[in-house]
């Protein structure tokens, strides 16, 4: 049962740091997940965060893997619900609300300062996140040659991902051999 | 409220609708999925209706997705609408990440997942750069921008500062900087 607290807490805590997107929220995720909780290692939370990006939806939904990890079925309901509530209902009543914003001054101001805050947040968390997955020059080029694909074409992320997959798998039968 | 539009749907194909989005849209990019089949399949917005709630999604926390699901489900269908929305596009995925825990738990130790999913962490880093690109080209206009992005995650990354402190503070002073002047000749 107090799993189940420490789940709900964590994750609408992480939910409000969800500016930008999910992976604004990834550094604290690793602090709290890995580092305080010990729920998951650094690896594993590393897998579910990529297995996420390749699941359909929302790309945030290896949150119920997490969930999972900790108090199985319950634990990934929690989890989600703890994750989607807080920012979804402050959604709910800003759309409500939104005619009256429209007009006010300091919007754009919040916009664009925010905007900044949150591409440092995912910066940060890409940073952190190659710490863990890019382990060496290989796996380095690897990265690098998927940013470029998916910069430099219109590309469904899926493929390139799964094919980065069946290269660590490649690598691996290389290395039996 | 609503437009003299197209009848709004019942909430049972709001959910159906929302539902298919949630298990097609592979690969991230949700909202060039929502935008196909909101604008060009459903008609139930037109494309002024959709970038304006997708700016309000993109200022506020929350995924864009889930964020996206509320505000037209409310739009359709009121508060109803926003939870079968918001259901129906998170059902596919979370019953997928949730199953990949306990596939996770019998197979993860194997060596050949090990490196399956190694591999796919780098390509998700990759991605995960993109993204940031993206947003950045979106976001960053002047000189003060970049140094706030490079504030922001040299305190997080590097200094190890909690990201609610970086949030507030970084936060802040950029929405100061960006304040609103009363000679604005932008």
């Amino acid at each position: 049962m107090k799993d189940l607290w420490d789940i709900a807490g964590v994750f609408a805590y992480l939910s409000l740091l969800t500016v930008g997107g999910g992976m604004a929220a990834f550094p604290e995720l690793k602090e709290l997940t890995v580092n305080t909780y010990h729920w998951v290692t650094f690896p594993e939370l590393l897998h579910f965060y990529s297995l996420g990006q390749l699941a359909p939806g929302p790309n945030m939904m290896m949150v119920a893997s997490i969930g999972a990890v900790v108090a199985h079925i319950p634990g990934a309901l929690v989890a989600l619900v703890a994750f989607f509530l807080p920012t979804g209902l402050l959604t709910f009543g800003v759309g409500r609300l939104w005619t009256h914003l429209a007009t006010w001054r300091w919007r754009p101001a919040i916009q664009t300062g925010l905007g900044s805050v949150a591409v440092g947040l995912v910066l940060a968390g890409a940073i952190i996140m190659a710490h863990g997955a890019v382990t060496d020059a290989f796996y380095a080029v690897l990265a690098t040659v998927v940013f470029v694909l998916l910069w430099r074409t219109s590309i469904n992320p899926a493929y390139p991902i799964v094919a980065s997959g069946l290269i660590g798998m490649a690598m691996h039968y290389f290395s039996l051999n | 409220m609503n437009e003299a539009a197209p009848p709004p749907p019942s909430l049972g194909r709001l959910f159906w609708v929302f539902f298919v989005m949630g298990a097609t849209s592979l690969g991230g990019g949700v909202v060039g999925y929502l935008r196909t089949g909101l604008v060009v399949r459903q008609r139930w917005l037109d494309d002024v209706a959709f970038v304006e709630l997708l700016s309000i999604s993109q200022t506020l926390p929350g995924l864009n997705a889930t964020n996206m699901s509320i505000l037209v489900g409310d739009r359709l269908r009121g508060g109803m609408g926003a939870l079968v929305a918001t259901l129906g596009m998170c059902l596919p995925g979370a019953t997928l990440m949730t199953g990949a825990a306990f596939a996770y738990d019998v197979g993860g130790d194997d060596p050949w997942s090990k490196a399956f999913l190694h591999g796919i962490a780098a390509g998700a880093v990759g991605l995960i750069v993109v993204v940031m690109v993206q947003l950045g080209a979106k976001v960053l206009k002047e000189f003060a921008d970049y140094v706030f992005v490079l504030a922001t995650a040299g305190a997080v990354a590097l200094f190890h500062v909690p990201v609610p402190y970086a949030l507030l503070v970084a936060g802040a002073v950029a929405i100061w900087w960006h304040r609103p002047r009363d000679r604005d000749i932008k």
